[in-house]
């Protein structure tokens, strides 16, 4: 693995929010290097920035100060329309409350990723194929019964699963997840486990968030936050 | 794609669109029923008013009149402009029904009635001669005597349904006019002696013009009678000429250009006797010559308009509302759009295009249920009427047929064009608001 390239790096992360007539500082010079394939997790308890880091290093927050890069890209110098395309097609998030589109169908939600980064005539083109791929990872999440449903209709788990197939839907290099086990019983929450390592076994590299030491045993390598710093790694 | 994936989602699964529909729906129907309607009195009162004087006058309000008028109609017929040219005398006269105790002040205008019908509309506007309108004064019971021609609201009374129970023939019935004719310097003719010049007429049609005004208070009498009545001297006058420009001549244009040869004209008789009576003949198109009656529609026509500019902005605030309830009932999907990619300008299109799509379903909504409220309004005002008594207008008091619903499509234009504007208008807040939500503010109520 050591010998892998290293695709997401973040040094001296700062990031510091207002909350009310206060600043709270939240990470204070966090560093990370996730190489290809690897799976790791970030722990850390209730309020140690574990979920603004992870945002950060996805792109959909940017650092105070700090670098964070992408295959050796700094994702601070980049623009808008360049992290946009970076959060569509490198990257993949999964939430704790899976946030699906109740207006879409199972499969539709899968689609989602792939319709934002096409035009009307660039879908008509490339429906087909595309489609193809929904179902497929809709078939490896075992959702395939469930395309036509809509959220609502399926238990946590199967959302959870069906925001995993959205994530992996355009093929992304990183997968970062959230709590993905937080709002999920334990038999279920293993179930998700389960096919984050059967990714991981294939090449995914995965970014996980937990509060839970159990669950974060399943990654290769543990990272802990704690007061704003990535403070001790674990193999 | 996905934003119109999602625009047609929120259209058919979002419940609060469909109110937003509604309103907008209402709104429209409202507009396209009002406006369809006063644009249809307007503009009917308008051609009514163009077909009652023609194309462009040239006359004076002053009773007196002008003289050489007959020269300046030979110019015109050689200036190859007119298809038509009426003179007229304008005056104001006594009617007193002969061996009845009715009296009663009307509007006098002599025409020739031949000249009249080339002109105007006068032979349509007419009931028993209305096939042979230059023998519109001769009474069909009694050819040879003085006849005269009533506006039809002074002699029959109209039924609820706006139509008037015409007789076989006219009603012989005589009456006798009394005016006082003035000189060219514009004093009282017969002076201590003839004050007052009368004249018997016998009633020999109606006009109906449809202009409450001309019908309630208006008697054609032959023109050179309207002269001897109303004016003395040795130069014949009349107030006014009626001119119909030809085929192809502009109104515009042609008022311009029967401008210039006036002036010409009055130039060319500056040393004539009573010169100074042209001075203070005009030139003007139908329209100017009637804005007296016209403008006060028009008023109101502009004064609705901009009430329905407050329904506009109503519109706009119902939309607003609407948006902005949706996008912060949608915090959390705009986040996760961002996530998977969509860029900011990619979400403002989203919401703007949904607001598009509710204006333009709520607009077509409204206008088809406008149509078919207008292709019935007649009949369900007919109905209204035969069973509880109501009308719109008393057709017993108001000078108005059928209602009019003949919808204007530039008129429809406009108004679905203006709902779609204000929807997107009203959304256009809400829409930038949720371009501009950073989707960690929404994907995660907690930071942690």
């Amino acid at each position: 693995m050591s010998q892998l390239p290293v695709i997401l790096k973040a040094e001296n992360v700062h990031k510091s929010y207002r909350m009310g007539a206060t600043r709270v500082h939240v990470l204070k010079g966090a560093d990370l290097a996730v190489r290809e394939g690897e799976f790791v997790a970030i722990i850390g308890a209730s309020g140690s920035g574990k979920s603004t880091f992870l945002h950060v290093l996805g792109g959909l927050d940017r650092p105070d100060k700090g670098v964070v890069s992408f295959n050796g890209r700094d994702l601070n110098r980049v623009g808008a329309r360049e992290l946009n395309r970076f959060r569509n097609e490198r990257v993949g998030f999964v939430f704790q409350f899976y946030h699906l589109l109740d207006e879409l169908s199972v499969l539709e939600n899968v689609l989602l990723p792939a319709m934002v980064s096409r035009s009307v005539l660039g879908w008509i083109t490339s429906r087909r194929a595309v489609r193809k791929r929904a179902e497929a990872l809709l078939d490896q999440l075992g959702l395939r019964e469930r395309a036509g449903h809509k959220p609502y209709q399926l238990s946590g788990g199967e959302r959870q699963r069906v925001a995993i197939g959205r994530a992996l839907m355009n093929e992304p290099k990183l997968l970062l997840a959230d709590e993905p086990t937080g709002n999920l019983d334990s038999a279920t929450g293993n179930g998700i486990l389960n096919v984050f390592e059967t990714l991981n076994r294939a090449g995914q590299t995965i970014v996980m968030v937990t509060h839970d030491e159990r669950i974060a045993r399943k990654a290769q390598r543990i990272v802990t936050l704690a007061d704003g710093r990535a403070r001790r790694l674990e193999a | 794609m996905y934003k119109l994936t999602l625009i047609i989602r929120y259209l058919l699964k979002r419940r609060i669109t469909h109110f937003a529909i509604a309103a907008v729906a209402l709104c429209v129907f409202i507009v396209v029923v009002v406006m369809t309607v006063m644009a249809g009195l307007v503009g009917d009162f308008k051609q009514k008013n163009h077909d009652f004087v023609g194309d462009c006058v040239v006359g004076t309000d002053s009773l007196v009149g002008f003289p050489y008028y007959e020269q300046f109609m030979e110019r015109l017929e050689q200036s190859g402009l007119v298809a038509g040219m009426s003179p007229v005398v304008k005056n104001y006269a006594l009617l007193t029904v002969v061996d009845h105790d009715f009296k009663l002040g009307v509007e006098i205008l002599g025409i020739d009635p031949a000249l009249q019908c080339r002109t105007t509309n006068f032979g349509q506007t007419l009931h028993f001669r209305a096939a042979e309108p230059e023998r519109a004064f001769q009474p069909i019971y009694e050819p040879n005597a003085l006849g005269c021609v009533w506006g039809i609201d002074m002699i029959l009374p109209r039924n609820a349904q706006s139509q008037y129970s015409y007789g076989v023939r006219p009603p012989k019935l005589a009456v006798t006019l009394t005016c006082f004719p003035l000189n060219a310097k514009g004093a009282p003719a017969g002076a201590g002696s003839n004050l007052f010049r009368p004249q018997t007429f016998l009633y020999s049609d109606y006009s109906h013009t449809g202009i409450a005004r001309v019908d309630g208070n208006l008697v054609y009498i032959p023109l050179e009678q309207a002269q001897l009545l109303c004016m003395s001297g040795q130069q014949k006058r009349v107030t006014a000429i009626h001119i119909l420009f030809r085929p192809g001549v502009g109104i515009a244009e042609g008022t311009r250009q029967v401008a210039d040869l006036w002036a010409q004209f009055k130039k060319a008789q500056a040393d004539a006797p009573y010169s100074e009576l042209l001075d203070i003949v005009t030139v003007q198109d139908w329209k100017r010559y009637r804005r007296a009656f016209i403008a006060p529609m028009e008023k109101e026509q502009a004064l609705l308009s901009l009430m329905f500019v407050l329904v506009g902005l109503t519109t706009v605030f119902i939309v607003f509302v609407v948006f902005y309830m949706i996008v912060v009932n949608k915090r959390r999907d705009i986040g996760v759009l961002k996530s998977v990619g969509a860029s900011n300008v990619s979400v403002l299109l989203l919401f703007s295009g949904f607001a598009f799509s509710v204006g333009l379903i709520g607009s077509c909504v409204g206008t088809l249920a406008g149509w078919l409220f207008l292709a019935r309004i007649n009949r369900i005002e007919q109905w209204l009427y035969e069973h509880f008594g109501w009308q719109l207008w008393d057709r017993t008091i108001y000078a108005i047929g059928d209602i009019p619903s003949r919808i204007e499509p530039e008129v429809i234009a406009i108004i679905v064009g203006s709902a779609v504007a204000a929807c997107v208008i009203g959304a256009l807040i809400p829409s930038y608001l949720a371009a501009r939500l950073r989707p960690v503010e929404t994907l995660h109520a907690v930071r942690t």
